[in-house]
């Protein structure tokens, strides 16, 4: 950029060529008329750092734009009716079967439509990796504490649009209408109709009536080209929006503060690199698409309440859920009089649903654990938050776990096992599995800690023994230049917070409980080396 | 029938002349039709029973065979009189289709016992197999090896499937690419079951699959299934590589491992700086 500007004075000289004078006369044409230059002013100057971890949202949104563009060409064939149809269309194995028109269309658009099997195939792929790469970009954001003040808002709405995310795909995994999402769908017709007493009323009208009924491919159209899409491009508005006001985070390294952001402009450069990434991704799914398989309606078959495939399973993203009622002990059942409580569909329903919860507010309750009300733009390295990273890793296997389950039949007979074992092991690792995963990690971090630590007060150990003259073997140490140990040093260093009375001289409950869990969060930590430790004589010398 | 037609047009006239003269004695046509039958089924008499005289030597023999082989293989368990032992159930009964099933796909012997019998490289040549089957078939009446016009693979896909939908998918999968029973038990993939065998299996109901008789899906519709399991076998996946036909589970591990893995290793090549 600098180089750009010193060479300015010598280009203004010349006299502007066509092509700039028309540039020139266009620019101030549509300023004139809408002041955009505010805005390009504004936005062109956003910086983005150059971390690979943080392009994992552009990721999200450039599949999301993918999704988009192949939505539209399938919504040009596809009927969303349950109108019974004969099918007569390529596919020999299903000519003459009664199907809906959904699951018709869908064929044609497979079978006899020019490139709408790309197209679908294409759809399908890129939601899976929308939505495992939304899953990876707050990984991103939780384990470097970028949701701290004041990213919460935008932590929660990021939530959403993943919720939102899961919501399209299932929505579009039950349009075709055939065997496998109509399972699905009635596994969903189940968990509803296990919540007490409005159960049933929900399923009823979510499907028209008695499941499957005649309106819920119709109503799941709707849903996922019109009502979804709108909200999931409104939040995702406010979403870059935040994003822009709230500028980057970014790891610390010399010369980059709390209050500075260190990376490339919007423009040129990174816009020039998003446009080209952009077309990775999309190139990328192209590929898989046209080389992989996915879900293949043909041979699963029209959808028909009797038929239950071995290894129906959901797209990956609502693996969990079906993971976590396959986890329930036999018997979870209570006969209330007349009622019958489905605890054992209600209260997967109940967990999942708390932990989605935690997951969206986790934001707040760290801030209010740790009291601490300053505003954070460097990027923690997740080994200098300890407490967090093992919840994090707890939250991870929690969710891993259930996902695994989704699979248990698979795991069973591609592993050699017996199936009541998998699920034993796996109903026990639900439980011990976090519990492992949270002391692992913590330990792990600490021990990180310290070894950054000892690299920053000692240095690398080079290798190379010294004899002294009075006879003594000492090992040389290499010490850090400032830029690495900075990278060590530079991090937070969180005290318990004392139990004090507050302004009326009072203990209250909720203090009490916040001085417990600050301490839970912070009574193991490694305080990072200061100045006066480097300095301190004995440190660094050997 | 054009030639036919001709000719007999052509003798009408020749006959009737003959029958005018009256050259021949009226009973001549009955001896001659006499001596013509007489001839054939003498003749005919004559080579059946020197052909039944052979095969019933040919199925003797096989019977010896298989009567050996079953002493030497089988009886340990099943036990000589094919009554059975605790060790394994008995054969009186079971049919040549269920040891062809048995052994022609090398389940049986069985190598160990364990949740139910493998597949295994067959040990016994066809022969062998075909003696076993015809000796525990003489032992009792029960379902024989099915006849080949069921096994062409030329019956309805269409209704195949729907069928295989309705009656094999819960165990086999709507591919046939196989699913998990309880104690670790499973159901196989259909992949590269011949038809024979997928057909034996289907009457005969091996290991925990249920018998389907010939009252629950008629042989017609057995051939419309086989025909649905040819045509998966012998069409090319459409759309791509098909992932092991597991649905769902291998699509969402192939996105994180390959898809998001080349993307995120794009993002580290990207931010990389220039050496």
């Amino acid at each position: 950029m600098s180089t750009s500007t010193d060479e300015r004075p010598a280009t203004s000289e010349l006299e502007p060529t066509r092509g700039q004078r028309f540039t020139g006369w266009a620019a101030n044409y549509v300023d004139e008329r809408t002041s955009i230059s505010g805005l390009v002013k504004e936005l062109g100057r956003k910086i983005f750092p150059d971390h690979w971890s943080f392009m994992l949202g552009e990721v999200a949104l450039y599949s999301f734009i993918v999704i988009l563009l192949s939505g539209t060409f399938m919504t040009f064939f596809f009927q969303a009716s349950m109108v019974p149809v004969l099918y007569d269309g390529s596919y020999v194995p299903l000519k003459g079967i009664e199907m809906s028109a959904a699951m018709a269309s869908t064929l044609d658009l497979s079978f006899d439509i020019r490139g709408g099997l790309l197209m679908r195939q294409v759809h399908h792929w890129a939601a899976l990796l929308f939505v495992a790469s939304i899953g990876l970009h707050m990984l991103r954001i939780f384990f470097t504490g970028a949701f701290r003040k004041p990213r919460e808002i935008n932590w929660v709405i990021g939530f959403l649009l993943f919720i939102l995310a899961m919501a399209e795909g299932f929505t579009g995994y039950s349009l075709p209408d055939d065997l496998l999402s109509g399972n699905g769908l009635r596994i969903i017709d189940g968990l509803v109709k296990g919540i007490p007493i409005i159960g049933t009323w929900i399923s009823y009208l979510l499907f028209g009536g008695e499941f499957p009924g005649e309106d819920v491919v119709g109503r799941f159209y709707v849903l996922h080209i019109l009502l979804l899409p709108a909200i999931l491009v409104a939040a995702l508005g406010v979403h870059m929006l935040l994003l822009v006001i709230n500028k980057h985070t970014q790891f610390a390294v010399p010369g980059r503060t709390n209050d500075n952001v260190v990376g490339v402009p919007i423009m040129p450069v990174f816009a020039a690199k998003a446009g080209g990434f952009f077309f990775i991704i999309f190139g990328v799914i192209v590929l898989i698409a046209s080389l992989f398989q996915i879900n293949p309606i043909w041979t699963y078959g029209p959808y028909d309440p009797s038929p239950v495939s071995a290894g129906t399973q959901p797209d990956w993203y609502i693996g969990f859920a079906d993971g976590a009622l396959r986890l329930v002990p036999p018997g979870w059942e209570l006969e209330l009089g007349p009622f019958t409580l489905s605890l054992n569909v209600f209260i997967p329903v109940v967990v999942l649903g708390l932990f989605i919860v935690v997951v969206a507010i986790y934001p707040f309750i760290e801030a209010w654990i740790t009291g601490d009300k300053r505003e954070h733009h460097i990027a923690d390295r997740p080994r200098n938050a300890p407490t967090r990273t093992a919840i994090g890793a707890a939250g991870v296997s929690f969710y891993a776990v259930m996902w695994a389950a989704a699979s248990s039949d698979l795991i069973a007979t591609h592993f050699k096992l017996s199936i009541e074992n998998v699920t034993h092991v796996i109903q026990a690792l639900l439980i011990l599995g976090p519990i492992i995963a949270y002391i692992v990690t913590k330990r792990v971090c600490l021990a990180l800690q310290k070894k950054d630590r000892e690299i920053a007060l000692h240095g690398y150990e080079s290798g190379r023994i010294v004899r002294l003259p009075g006879g003594e073997y000492i090992e040389v140490h290499e010490q850090l230049d400032e830029y690495e140990r900075w990278k060590l040093v530079s991090y937070e260093d969180y005290k318990p917070l004392m139990l004090r009375p507050n302004a009326k001289g009072r203990i209250t409950a909720g203090e009490r409980l916040r001085a417990r869990a600050s301490n839970w969060f912070f009574e193991d930590r490694i305080a990072p080396v200061t100045r006066t430790d480097i300095e301190k004589p004995g440190h660094g010398e050997h | 029938m054009r030639n036919g037609t001709k000719d007999s047009m052509a003798n009408k006239p020749k006959t009737s002349a003959r029958r005018d003269r009256g050259r021949r004695h009226p009973l001549a046509t009955v001896a001659l039709i006499m001596v013509g039958l007489i001839g054939t089924g003498g003749a005919y008499a004559l080579f059946t029973t020197s052909a039944t005289a052979e095969t019933s030597a040919a199925a003797d023999a096989q019977l010896d065979d298989g009567a050996k082989l079953f002493a030497a293989n089988c009886a340990t368990c099943h036990g000589m009189a094919l009554q059975g032992t605790t060790q394994a159930p008995s054969l009186i009964g079971v049919g040549a289709a269920a040891v062809d099933f048995q052994v022609g796909t090398g389940r049986m012997p069985l190598a160990a016992t364990g949740p139910q019998a493998e597949e295994k490289p067959v040990q016994f040549t066809e022969e062998q197999v075909a003696a076993l089957a015809a000796y525990v078939a003489s032992k009792g009446p029960g379902p024989a090896i099915p006849s080949e016009e069921y096994l062409q693979g030329d019956g309805n896909a269409a209704e195949g499937a729907e069928l295989f939908r309705i009656n094999c998918a819960m165990c086999h999968n709507v591919a046939g690419a196989g699913g998990a029973l309880t104690e670790g038990k499973f159901a196989p993939p259909l992949g590269d079951v011949t038809a024979v065998h997928a057909y034996e299996a289907m009457i005969t109901g091996p290991q925990n699959m249920p018998v389907f008789n010939d009252a629950n899906i008629s042989p017609e519709d057995k051939a419309n299934i086989i025909t649905y399991l040819k045509y998966l076998d012998e069409t090319p996946s459409v759309g791509g590589y098909g992932l092991g036909d597991l649905g769902p589970v291998s699509e969402g591990l192939f996105i994180w491992i390959f898809g998001l893995g080349a993307i995120v290793g794009i993002t580290i090549w990207l931010t990389a700086k220039s050496n």
